[in-house]
């Protein structure tokens, strides 16, 4: 790494050393394309259960005396979880115009992305006492698989979420990981109400 | 560009200064180099366990019920997870590490003009993971019941259940594997994608990348986009194993079906992803040894591309005879003789560039001749798989084996030969012995088609692949059927008996061989410009500079017939 530095030669004419400069920084770009990947991984989860869902028996989708998915009650929680990205975004202009209230927001933020955690853990109890388990039906087993394959996303970038937000408050945030870490909060934001969509209607 | 300076690397991977511990800078290294060395040697190691698989199962074809000298008798439950273990281990523990995890490692950051990744930690834990994942497949060799034998592309409901399979933890252990690897080549992907955007030389523009390069990136990026379903697939397959879901089980109103779209999702473009690499590769080797620019670089690279985004819309040819519907076998037909037009550009493309050079045969050189000569065979015949009408008829058959054996044998072996006879100099700073090599080029490509050619053969007369023991099938053991079978097995004794010459020369060279010079084919890339082989930190002589693109032999305007891309014109550059 240190070797970049140490640039001995004259620059003729003709090359611009600051040519290649990062357009993207490296974490934004490493997230970037992590995130597409993901994508395609819940792509392939909704797409899965899309096509079994249409392959059902006529009259056994929703499936008889299987409870149905709370699809009023989960709209708080989508919208807890869009307010945060907004939230989150809000901090980042802020961040940008090195405004203090930066670091509340991404509080903020991650008060509202952990509430709808809280809701979701609520809204799996309230299921499994009605009766809705893995293994009690595939709509169960694709409930939880692909809803609990967000809610770990979810708990994850929460957890980057308060990296960020100890190092804005410290004073110590230097840049790289407070945007990887936004990528991936949007990511987990933008996911949700295209699953919310998929799943619970 | 003096050597001078670099005495201090005369023996092998002797740094002068700050010695790191064993530990350190062998297994625990963040250094790019180190960590393709790891790759390259891990995936050697497993060639040797895909390469004994094949030949117990082999053996057991051509001489049924016989013992196996150092195996024993392969009973059915052993062929099953010997060619289970044979496919998976060549594709995901060959193919992929040494191509692209081995050789975009090494290859990226001193093609590119940069001292290393721009995650090094990273790809560390790419490695670990990768090794871990390794260590879990050979492991479940010696679980009870074995290893899992439901066929590397894992068709549920076989593999769903273990009282399908019989091979309960076998199997679950082989899932755990295959995710564990995808997840450590993800991180080797967002490694190599970013440090090609972002940490190219001075003046080198996008066009100015070398092929190889380019080739890793586009593999990698076809990879990180077509996973996800199948790690998605893998997970589902995961919990119907182990919790009781039904997501593919029948029995619970699951769909197998649905598996074999998510595993081909991800399984086709995986060609791709494989087969590039090895397309960068032989770009590399015929424009050095041809000694003449690349023909039409921009239709290479906007082939490469195009290839890659066709290659997500033929998965369903693998399902022809899974019960899918006949009008979508029509569109994903045209789709897969679609494709095969690209590919036949890239190979024309090649042939455009050795013609009228002045060729020099080296043993890189001949591998990758061999490699056109021989893909071509494989992409001829997969036109008669990709229409519907002759696959209903060819599906699992021998025809099926020998074709993607005539595309994954050049891809995986000749690809990586090429590779490794081409930049053996540049990485251990030894040359490697001509002869032998040459020597192990004919033991190698000869015996590949003595084996090949015959189950083409077979399978155009309808021999089943999935079958353990022929002697049980009558009309499959008819008129010279098995003395085919016997002819391709003798085959592949020779060819793997021919291996050990291989590996003799590879450590002879790397401990006793002649000292390579910094760059001994008089190649224009920026790897040569660095030692052999290049310390910490690739380029001590300051990180280089960028003025040409990176196929410039035998220019008019220029007494040398190569012109080094960190070299300057003597007027101002004229593009």
């Amino acid at each position: 790494m240190s070797l970049a530095t140490a640039q001995p030669e004259v620059m003729p004419a003709g090359v611009d050393r600051t040519a290649n400069r990062a357009v993207v920084p490296n974490a934004v770009l490493g997230m970037l394309i992590f995130a597409v990947a993901e994508v395609m991984f819940f792509v392939g989860l909704i797409s899965a259960f899309t096509i079994s869902r249409s392959g059902a028996m006529p009259g056994t989708w929703p499936m008889p005396g299987q409870p149905m998915l709370p699809k009023d009650a989960t709209l708080v929680n989508t919208v807890a979880l869009v307010l945060s990205g907004f939230v989150l975004l809000g901090a980042q202009v802020a961040w940008a115009k090195k405004r203090p209230v930066a670091k509340w927001l991404v509080v903020a933020a991650w008060v509202l992305g952990a509430a709808f955690v809280a809701l979701q853990g609520r809204e799996w109890a309230q299921l499994l006492a009605a009766g809705l388990t893995l293994t009690s039906s595939r709509l169960g087993a694709f409930f939880y698989l692909i809803v609990g394959m967000h809610g770990l996303h979810a708990i994850a970038a929460l957890g980057g979420l308060a990296v960020a937000a100890a190092q804005l408050l410290r004073g110590t945030m230097k840049g790289g990981l407070f945007f990887g870490v936004q990528v991936f909060w949007y990511f987990v934001v933008l996911m949700w109400p295209i699953i919310y969509a998929r799943v619970y209607f | 560009m003096s050597t001078a300076a670099h005495a201090d690397h005369g023996h092998d991977h002797a740094h002068a200064h700050h010695e790191p511990g064993f530990v350190e800078k062998y297994l625990w290294s963040t250094d790019h180099k180190m960590i393709a060395m790891q790759y390259l040697f891990t995936g050697m190691a497993m060639a040797l366990v895909g390469g004994f698989t094949v030949y117990a199962f082999r053996m057991q074809l051509a001489f049924p019920g016989m013992s196996v000298p150092g195996y024993g008798r392969v009973t059915a439950t052993d062929y099953n997870a010997l060619v289970t273990t044979h496919g998976s281990v060549m594709i995901f523990w060959v193919a992929m590490p040494v191509l692209i995890a081995a050789l975009g490692n090494y290859l990226i950051p001193l093609m590119i003009g940069c001292d290393d990744m721009v995650f090094p930690r990273l790809n560390r834990l790419s490695y670990q993971l990768f090794l871990i994942s390794a260590i879990i497949l050979v492991a479940s060799f010696y679980v009870p019941g074995g290893a899992f034998g439901g066929a590397w592309t894992s068709y549920p409901p076989l593999s769903a259940k273990a009282e399908y399979s019989l091979t309960g933890l076998g199997s679950s252990m082989w899932l755990f594997a295959v995710a564990l690897e995808f997840a450590a080549f993800l991180l080797g992907g967002i490694n190599f994608v970013t440090t090609v955007m972002n940490s190219r030389a001075p003046g080198m523009k996008m066009f100015d990348v070398p092929i190889v390069v380019w080739m890793i990136i586009i593999a990698s990026i076809l990879f990180m986009a077509s996973v996800g379903p199948l790690i998605a697939g893998a997970i589902m397959l995961m919990f119907d194993q182990q919790l009781g879901t039904g997501f593919f089980d029948p029995a619970k109103g699951g769909d197998p079906v649905l598996w074999q779209h998510l595993f081909w999702f991800f399984g086709h473009p995986e060609v791709y992803v494989v087969l590039l690499p090895a397309m960068g590769i032989v770009a590399e080797i015929i424009t050095v040894f041809s000694r003449k620019k690349l023909f039409a670089y921009k239709t290479v690279l906007y082939t490469a591309i195009g290839t890659g985004v066709l290659s997500f819309f033929v998965w369903a040819h693998h399902q022809f005879i899974a019960g899918i519907d006949p009008r979508m076998a029509n569109v994903f037909s045209v789709t897969t003789l679609l494709i095969s037009i690209p590919v036949a550009e890239m190979v024309f493309v090649y042939i455009g560039t050795l013609y009228g050079g002045s060729i020099r045969l080296t043993t890189p050189m001949l591998w990758a001749l061999a490699f056109i000569a021989e893909f071509l065979l494989g992409g001829v015949t997969g036109i008669f798989l990709g229409a519907s009408g002759a696959d209903i008829y060819f599906h699992d058959t021998y025809f099926v084996v020998a074709h993607f054996h005539y595309t994954f044998f050049p891809i995986a072996f000749i690809g990586s030969f090429a590779a490794i006879t081409y930049w053996f100099p540049k990485m251990f700073g030894k040359m490697m012995n001509e002869t032998w090599g040459k020597v192990h080029f004919w033991g190698t490509i000869i015996p590949f088609n003595f084996i090949f050619i015959p189950l083409f053969l077979l399978g155009i007369r309808g021999d089943h692949r999935r079958i353990y023991d022929y002697r049980h099938f009558p009309d499959l053991m008819k008129a010279g059927m098995q003395d085919l079978r016997i002819l391709a097995t003798i085959s592949l004794l020779v060819l793997l008996a021919f291996q050990v010459v291989f590996l003799v020369n590879f450590f002879v060279s790397l401990f006793r061989g002649p000292k390579a010079p910094m760059n001994p084919w008089n190649a224009n890339t920026l790897e040569w410009q660095a030692p052999s082989p290049p310390p910490h930190g690739n380029f001590p002589q300051g990180l280089p500079n960028v003025y040409r693109g990176p196929y410039e032999y035998s220019h008019p305007d220029r007494k040398d017939d190569y012109w080094p891309q960190t070299e300057p014109a003597s007027e101002p550059a004229k593009t």
